[in-house]
C-alpha cells in the first residue's frame, strides 16, 4: 500500500470506537476500496483505553502491523487527552478530530504542540440531541469521512442509510435519530473547513 | 455466484465452514478463536446448515468427541487457541494416529505465561510433532482459501490425516478485510462428499478403531503414518492446483515474493509476511536485491523445497513467532538449517525471534533484519545467528 490513508482511533471501552472503525471498513469497502479495520486488543474493560485502526486504499493491503503514523486520529473520549499521547506520529499534514464541547482554541493547549489541523465536534450533545443517548461514534465516523474525503458525502450518507436499514431492521425507530447524528456532526466539519479556507485566502 | 465481500478471518473460516457444512463440530471457547463456533452456532439456530454442534466442558472433550464423530463415519472438526490446543495434545496424537481425516481451525494464540491472549505460533508449533498437517495462512483470504482445501487433502486415500488450518490471532482472526468468496456451489462440488472407505457405525463391515498394538505391530503403524504425512505433500500440491481452476488463487508449499535474484531473502509464516513483503517492495526501490519466502505448509516440512529456493542468496533470516527454549534457536530455525545443511546449502543463516505474544512487526524492523545481513555480509563482521527483534529497549 502505497498510496492511501492510515487512521488511529481512541476510545475508552464501550464508547464503540472498535465498532467505529470497522463500520469505516464496512463503507469504504462499499466504494469500491481496499480497506482494513481492527482493534488493538487487550485484557477488555469499560472505559479502559483502546484503540482501533483503518488503512483504507486503492492497492491491496499487505502490511498486518499497528499504524504508528497515521494520517488522521480520531478521539472519542477527551479524558484521553490527559493520559494518552494521541498525537504521537500523527502527520503534520494529516488533522486530528476530537469529540468535546471546547473550541479548536481550547484543544490545541493540550496537544501538545500538535501543527496539524485540529477539528472539533461535540459528539455527546449530538447523539444526545438525536438518540436520546450518549452514542458518539456515530457523529464520529461522519466527522473523520468529512475530514478526510475518503468518500464524498452523497454516497457515505446513502450507504450509512442502507447499513442502519440493515442493522436496525428489528429497531426501524433508531434509523433516522442516527442519520440525523451523521449529518449533523457532517455539517459542523463541513462548516470548520470552510472557515480553514476562508482565513487561508484571506 | 462468487462474491467481493469484506469481513475478519474467524467471519471468513466459519463462511467456508457453513458452505461446506460438516456433520459434526464439538468446540469449547477460547479467545481468540471464540468467534468461530459462536457463528457455526448462528447459521444452525437459523437452520442455514445442519452441522451437529456439540457444546462440550473442555477442549480434551472437544478433540475427543471430534475423534469419535470422525471414527463414526462422520465429517468433523473444531476450533481452538492457544491452552485449548495444549489442552487437545494426547487427542492430537490420537486423531493423527488413528488416521482420522477431521480438520482443526487453530486461532494462533501465546501460551501461558504471562498469561495474555494475544498472537504468536507456540500454540500451533507446540503441535508440531503430533502427526497434523499444519497450514498458514497471510490473511483472511488464504485462511478461508485453505479451509476449503482441508477436507480434500484430508481424506485423499494416500493420506488419511487431521488438517490443522491455521491463522494469526486478532492480526487476521479480528481485522476485517477485502476477501472474494467462492460460490456455494463450486465450494460443496470441490469438497464433495465424505465417503469414508471403513469406519465404526458400519455393521456390514465392523472395525476397530484405536486398539493395543504390540511392539511386533506398532513400529510399522508409526512408519506408515510417516509415508501418510510424505505422501501429502504431492496431495497439498494438486488439491492447490484444483483450487486454482475454481478461484484463479495460486497456492503452493510456500510462496517465493521476489527471491529469484535476490541477495538476503526473509523466510517467514503468516500475517507479518505481508509486511515482510511491503519493506521487499520499498528496499527494492531503492535498489536493495531482497526476497520473502512465505511458508505455507509447515507440516509436512518441505525441507529439499526450501533447501532449493534459498541457494541463490547470500543469507536467510529465518523468522520464528515462537521460543522454544532449547538455547539454540526458534522451530523454524532449527528446521531451515537442518534442511540446508542436509542438502549442501551452506549459506549464512541468522535466526530471528519476532512478535512474541502479540509484540507488533512493523515494515521498519523488516527492513532493518534486511540492512543487517547486508552490513553482515559487507562488512564481514558476523551478527549472532540467535537473536530476539522487536525488544523494549
Amino acid at each position: 500500500m502505497d498510496k492511501g490513508i492510515e487512521i488511529r482511533w481512541h476510545g475508552r471501552g464501550g464508547q464503540g470506537a472498535k465498532t467505529a472503525a470497522l463500520l469505516l471498513a464496512d463503507v469504504a469497502f462499499k466504494t469500491g476500496q481496499y480497506v482494513q479495520g481492527f482493534p488493538e486488543y487487550g485484557p477488555e474493560r469499560m472505559g479502559a483505553p483502546i484503540t482501533a485502526y483503518n488503512r483504507i486504499s486503492a492497492d491491496k493491503i499487505r502490511v498486518h502491523s499497528n499504524i504508528y503514523t497515521p494520517d488522521y486520529v480520531v478521539v472519542v473520549d477527551e479524558t484521553l487527552l490527559s493520559s494518552v499521547d494521541v498525537t504521537a506520529g500523527l502527520k503534520k499534514n494529516g488533522a486530528i478530530i476530537i469529540n468535546t464541547s471546547k473550541s479548536r482554541e481550547e484543544i490545541a493547549e493540550k496537544l501538545g504542540g500538535y501543527k496539524g489541523r485540529i477539528y472539533t465536534v461535540d459528539a455527546r450533545k449530538i447523539s444526545v440531541e438525536t438518540l436520546g443517548k450518549n452514542f458518539p461514534n456515530s457523529p464520529m465516523l461522519a466527522a473523520i469521512v468529512a475530514v478526510s474525503n475518503v468518500m464524498d458525502r452523497d454516497t457515505f450518507i446513502g450507504e450509512m442509510r442502507a447499513s442502519y436499514e440493515h442493522k436496525f431492521a428489528k429497531k426501524p425507530e433508531v434509523i433516522d435519530g442516527n442519520m440525523k447524528a451523521l449529518e449533523m456532526a457532517y455539517d459542523v466539519i463541513e462548516a470548520a473547513m470552510e472557515d480553514d479556507k476562508m482565513s487561508l485566502s484571506a | 455466484m462468487d462474491m467481493k465481500e469484506r469481513m475478519s478471518g474467524n467471519e471468513a473460516v466459519s463462511y467456508a465452514i457453513k458452505q461446506i457444512n460438516p456433520d459434526v463440530m464439538p468446540a469449547f471457547p477460547i479467545t481468540p478463536s471464540t468467534e468461530i463456533p459462536q457463528m457455526i452456532s448462528t447459521y444452525i439456530a437459523n437452520g442455514e446448515i445442519d452441522t451437529e454442534f456439540i457444546p462440550v466442558e473442555s477442549e480434551h472433550s472437544a478433540m475427543s468427541a471430534a475423534i469419535g464423530a470422525q471414527a463414526a463415519g462422520a465429517r468433523s472438526l473444531t476450533a481452538t487457541s492457544s491452552a485449548g490446543l495444549a489442552l487437545m495434545w494426547e487427542e492430537l496424537l490420537l486423531a493423527a494416529s488413528n488416521r482420522l481425516p477431521l480438520v482443526l481451525a487453530l486461532v494462533n494464540r501465546t501460551l501461558s505465561g504471562p498469561i495474555n491472549i494475544n498472537c504468536d505460533h507456540s500454540d500451533g508449533m507446540g503441535a508440531r510433532d503430533t502427526g497434523w498437517i499444519q497450514i498458514y495462512a497471510e490473511n483472511n483470504q488464504e485462511a478461508y482459501d485453505n479451509f476449503i482445501q482441508a477436507y480434500p487433502i484430508a481424506e485423499h486415500e494416500g493420506v488419511h490425516l487431521p488438517v490443522m488450518i491455521c491463522q494469526d490471532g486478532f492480526i487476521t482472526s479480528h481485522a476485517v478485510e477485502n476477501i472474494e468468496l467462492l460460490d456455494d456451489k463450486k465450494v460443496k462440488k470441490f469438497v464433495g462428499e465424505y465417503k469414508p472407505e471403513e469406519y465404526l457405525l458400519n455393521p456390514g463391515n465392523p472395525v476397530a478403531v484405536g486398539p493395543y498394538s504390540v511392539s511386533n505391530y506398532a513400529m510399522e503403524a508409526k512408519k506408515n503414518q510417516e509415508i501418510a504425512l510424505e505422501n501429502s505433500k504431492a496431495v497439498i500440491l494438486e488439491v492447490a492446483k484444483n483450487f486454482k481452476k475454481i478461484s484463479g488463487r495460486s497456492y503452493g508449499l510456500f510462496e517465493e515474493y521476489k527471491t529469484k535474484d535476490a541477495d538476503y531473502i526473509m523466510l517467514i509464516m503468516g500475517s507479518a509476511a505481508g509486511t515482510a513483503k511491503q519493506a521487499v517492495s520499498e528496499l527494492r526501490a531503492k535498489g536493495m536485491k531482497v526476497g520473502v519466502l512465505k511458508l505455507r505448509v509447515f507440516r509436512p516440512f518441505p525441507a529439499e523445497e526450501i533447501a532449493e529456493a534459498l541457494k541463490g542468496c547470500k543469507t536467510v533470516a529465518i523468522m520464528d513467532r515462537c521460543e522454544s527454549y532449547n538455547g539454540n534457536g526458534g522451530p523454524l530455525g532449527s528446521e531451515v538449517t537442518s534442511a540446508l545443511f542436509r542438502n549442501k546449502v551452506m549459506i549464512e543463516t541468522v535466526n530471528y525471534i519476532y512478535g512474541l505474544a502479540g509484540r507488533d512487526f512493523t515494515v521498519d524492523e523488516a527492513k532493518a533484519i534486511f540492512k543487517e545481513l547486508e552490513e553482515q555480509d559487507v562488512s564481514g563482521r558476523k551478527v549472532e545467528q540467535y537473536k530476539y527483534i522487536g525488544l523494549r529497549t
